[in-house]
């Protein structure tokens, strides 16, 4: 029995793989795509910056897309984290595109005036389009 | 009328310790009829002032000892955070949204802007040298329910 299926039996599944960040990155043409799983709060914050901004020294990614269907917790230090990577694509002419926002999230956002500077769309697919990737 | 139930947690200034906090105010309030919304904010909320005095009481020295205790009583959540930190110079400043002393670790400077959407009520006692107490309430809807 894997380990996944002993915290199912003990219904603790989502409480253990809620307490870290699973980052999985993938870039299509000049877009790097960053997909969020998990709980993004000051603690787990340090890793997807340090991830984030390593592949961000490749000068041909323009473009950023947050697609945070799996994120289940993020707090306003993931809004500082967020902002920061902003900033760099901005520099380079880039835009942030998020997508797939949970309710709770997606207010935090919100409030944060965070979709004055970073579009939002309901899917991948559809942040992709925006940043003019088929 | 419900009876009056309490908890406290008493845990090391350790960010690993953020979701811990998280996951043990959602459990004990989790015994009332509380939805998946008023939870979510709840647990943001922990975070928030647990992160500030971790961050910000204790500088992350993790000899700091931050508490949470939490109260609910007939639908009303009552949550405590304490540091015995260094204190709040400007209470007023800090509660500005988007300010942050603390710009060079890029934060967001929305901490208390979120504790004050996500609950009714926001009290902040602090002293430089001595801490800062973060006391909120929430009335949950289901109690909002049964005023009606």
């Amino acid at each position: 029995m894997g380990l996944e299926e002993k915290r199912e039996n003990y219904g603790m599944k989502e409480s253990v793989s809620a307490m870290s960040l699973r980052i999985a990155t993938e870039t299509k043409q000049d877009v790097l795509v960053v997909r969020l799983q998990g709980e993004l709060d000051h603690h787990t914050a340090e890793e997807l910056r340090s991830k984030v901004d390593e592949i961000l020294r490749n000068p041909h990614i323009r473009h950023i897309v947050l697609s945070l269907a799996d994120l289940a917790f993020m707090d306003s230090s993931g809004i500082g984290v967020i902002l920061g990577r902003y900033k760099q694509i901005s520099a380079r002419s880039g835009e942030m595109v998020v997508c797939s926002i949970n309710p709770t999230i997606y207010r935090i956002f919100e409030m944060s005036g965070l979709f004055k500077v970073i579009k939002f769309r309901e899917s991948e697919a559809e942040a992709l389009h925006v940043l003019g990737v088929a | 009328m419900t009876k009056r139930n309490f908890m406290t947690v008493s845990f090391a200034a350790l960010s690993q310790n953020e979701a811990f906090a998280r996951v043990a105010v959602a459990s004990f309030i989790s015994q009332l009829d509380v939805t998946v919304e008023e939870l979510e904010e709840i647990k943001t909320v922990v975070s928030e002032a647990v992160t500030n005095a971790i961050i910000h009481g204790y500088d992350e020295n993790a000899e700091g000892v931050v508490r949470i205790s939490v109260s609910i009583e007939d639908g009303l959540v009552d949550l405590v955070v304490e540091d015995q930190g260094k204190g709040i110079e400007d209470v007023d400043l800090a509660m500005q949204p988007l300010y942050t002393s603390k710009p060079e670790l890029e934060r967001s400077g929305m901490g208390f802007t979120i504790m004050e959407n996500f609950m009714d009520t926001l009290e902040v006692v602090t002293a430089v040298g001595k801490g800062t107490t973060v006391r909120l309430t929430k009335r949950l809807s289901c109690a909002k329910a049964l005023q009606n």
